[in-house]
């Protein structure tokens, strides 16, 4: 079971959250070249170790937020709502 | 040594203590003609069929861990072709016309039982989708036979089939070729038949890295040093991006956490497959009596082998909804395996962009029943460097060139497929 720490409402049950995905992945210019769109569209880091992700509070409080977590263990390193320098582990 | 019932009544004779073993243990030599990544069915197939199809014999399987350790021995075991678009009927269907004489082809017993496949229908848009599906089935050469909730009811009598019942079924679409195979003879199947036509299977080597040279693959390191090799092909669900970009590839991937659970053995009750789209629930009954269920991802990236209570409390409530009965029953083991799941939902098979290396991968929730035709295809595409029709649809560059084989409709959304 996740505790997952929601920047408005703190630590609440995964099962209130949607997952939303991979949030450094960043939408090109309109006039941008195809390949580019192609990354945006399909291609991903799938990073082993700490994730980047959006999530969003459904059953709750209803805001998107980011999620650092690692893919390995499931740990949760750290939340950011957006607009917020993205989430990075405490050292 | 052939197995047969000979040979189990001579080894009778000095108490089954003289068997050799299936298969050996080499040391990897500095040089093989093709070197398969992943020790897995679908590895191990391929290299099986890169010695019995085309007579290579300097082949080398790497494995990290053991035999079947990751995904073979993880999945619920289910093999079927029930697909409608067409690159995947032709696939899958190739897949069960293998699985259908494989422990013939060898001689390994791998337990496959057409106990059929029943897919649930829930409303009449279930009903309109699985007509359209088992027509073009039909059409494809593959079986399809559309049930009514009396034929199923009377079936299986332990399936709540009354109108009270949280989601009525209202019919079900079967693909009575389908059933179950067991896993774990698979991996060791292929390796005893691969072994003895020269094949070496390396266990415990990683690989750690890929050396390329002017754009072509020269070999890999591992944990038991270099092997040089010309053809590499990838076999690794599960881990494929992570083993790629060793490559400096990046893939149309990601991997997430899929589980499934066993019951307490009990006695026969439920011979055949069950599934539900509507409640995201399957299960079926293993020969040692256990009832062998899952259904959703964990819906989020992984790459840990196991999920949280969830996702486990959600197909529990879906198997109490379809078998209430099974309610007494207690639960024996959980657990996860990673899947490759892919931007469209459909396997890729084929050249990779760097020359002489290859990759079968992206098997979202279905590698196991593809083991057959993954290795036999993987196999068949390393040796002529170019794919099979059968697997010409499924390349890496179909997302690119808006190809993609989109079997739910889900869009570029790797979970949701």
């Amino acid at each position: 079971m996740l505790l997952i720490p929601c920047p408005w409402c703190g630590p609440r049950n995964q099962i209130e959250f949607t997952y939303g995905g991979d949030a450094t992945v960043r939408r090109p210019a309109p006039e941008a070249p195809e390949a580019e769109w192609v990354r945006y569209v399909y291609v991903r880091d799938n990073p082993m170790g700490p994730h980047v992700e959006w999530w969003s509070h459904s059953a709750g409080c209803r805001q998107w937020f980011r999620l650092n977590r690692d893919t390995r263990t499931h740990d949760i390193l750290a939340s950011a709502e957006p607009g917020a320098p993205p989430p990075r582990a405490a050292p | 040594m052939k197995y047969s019932i000979f040979s189990v009544a001579r080894n009778a004779r000095s108490h089954h203590e003289h068997w050799p073993l299936a298969w050996r243990s080499p040391a990897p030599k500095p040089r093989y003609d093709a070197i398969v990544v992943g020790g897995g069915g679908h590895g191990l197939a391929t290299a099986y069929y890169l010695a019995r199809e085309h007579g290579l014999a300097n082949v080398a399987v790497l494995e990290k861990g053991w035999l079947g350790g990751g995904n073979t021995g993880r999945n619920t075991t289910i093999v079927r072709s029930n697909y409608h678009l067409d690159p995947n009927a032709h696939f899958y269907e190739f897949s069960l016309k293998l699985w259908e004489t494989l422990a013939q082809e060898l001689n390994f017993n791998v337990m496959y039982s057409a106990r059929g496949v029943l897919n649930l229908l829930h409303s009449p848009a279930d009903i309109d989708a699985a007509i359209r599906r088992g027509n073009a089935m039909r059409l494809n050469g593959i079986d399809a036979k559309l049930m009514t909730r009396d034929e199923i009811a009377h079936w299986i009598p332990c399936l709540d089939c009354s109108p009270d019942a949280r989601f009525p079924i209202q019919g079900g679409l079967l693909q009575p070729r389908g059933g179950t195979v067991r896993h774990d003879a698979v991996a060791w199947g292929y390796a005893r038949a691969a072994d003895a036509r020269g094949v070496d299977i390396i266990q415990q080597c990683a690989v750690t890295g890929i050396r390329i040279e002017n754009g072509a693959v020269t070999g890999v390191d591992t944990t038991q040093g270099f092997i040089a090799t010309k053809k590499l092909g990838l076999a690794v669900a599960g881990h494929s991006g992570h083993v790629a970009a060793m490559a400096g590839l990046k893939l149309p991937i990601e991997s997430h956490v899929l589980q499934a659970m066993v019951s307490e053995p009990v006695k026969p009750v439920l011979d055949t497959v069950v599934t539900s789209g509507a409640v995201h629930f399957y299960i079926s009954q293993s020969d040692r009596g256990e009832l062998v269920m899952g259904g959703d991802l964990d819906f989020c990236n992984s790459y840990s082998q196991r999920g949280n209570l969830p996702v486990i409390e959600h197909f529990v409530a879906a198997c109490l909804a379809l078998f209430p009965s099974f309610g007494r029953l207690k639960m024996m083991r959980t657990w996860g395996g990673v899947c490759d799941m892919t931007m469209d939902g459909s396997p890729i098979i084929g050249k990779l962009p760097v020359k002489g290396l290859y990759m079968s991968g992206g098997w979202c929730y279905g590698g196991f029943k593809a083991t057959p035709a993954s290795g036999w295809l993987l196999a068949h595409t390393i040796v002529r460097d170019e794919p099979h029709a059968l697997n010409a649809a499924f390349t890496l560059e179909r997302f690119a060139e808006g190809r993609t084989i989109d079997e739910k409709g889900a869009g570029p959304h790797a979970w949701a497929h």
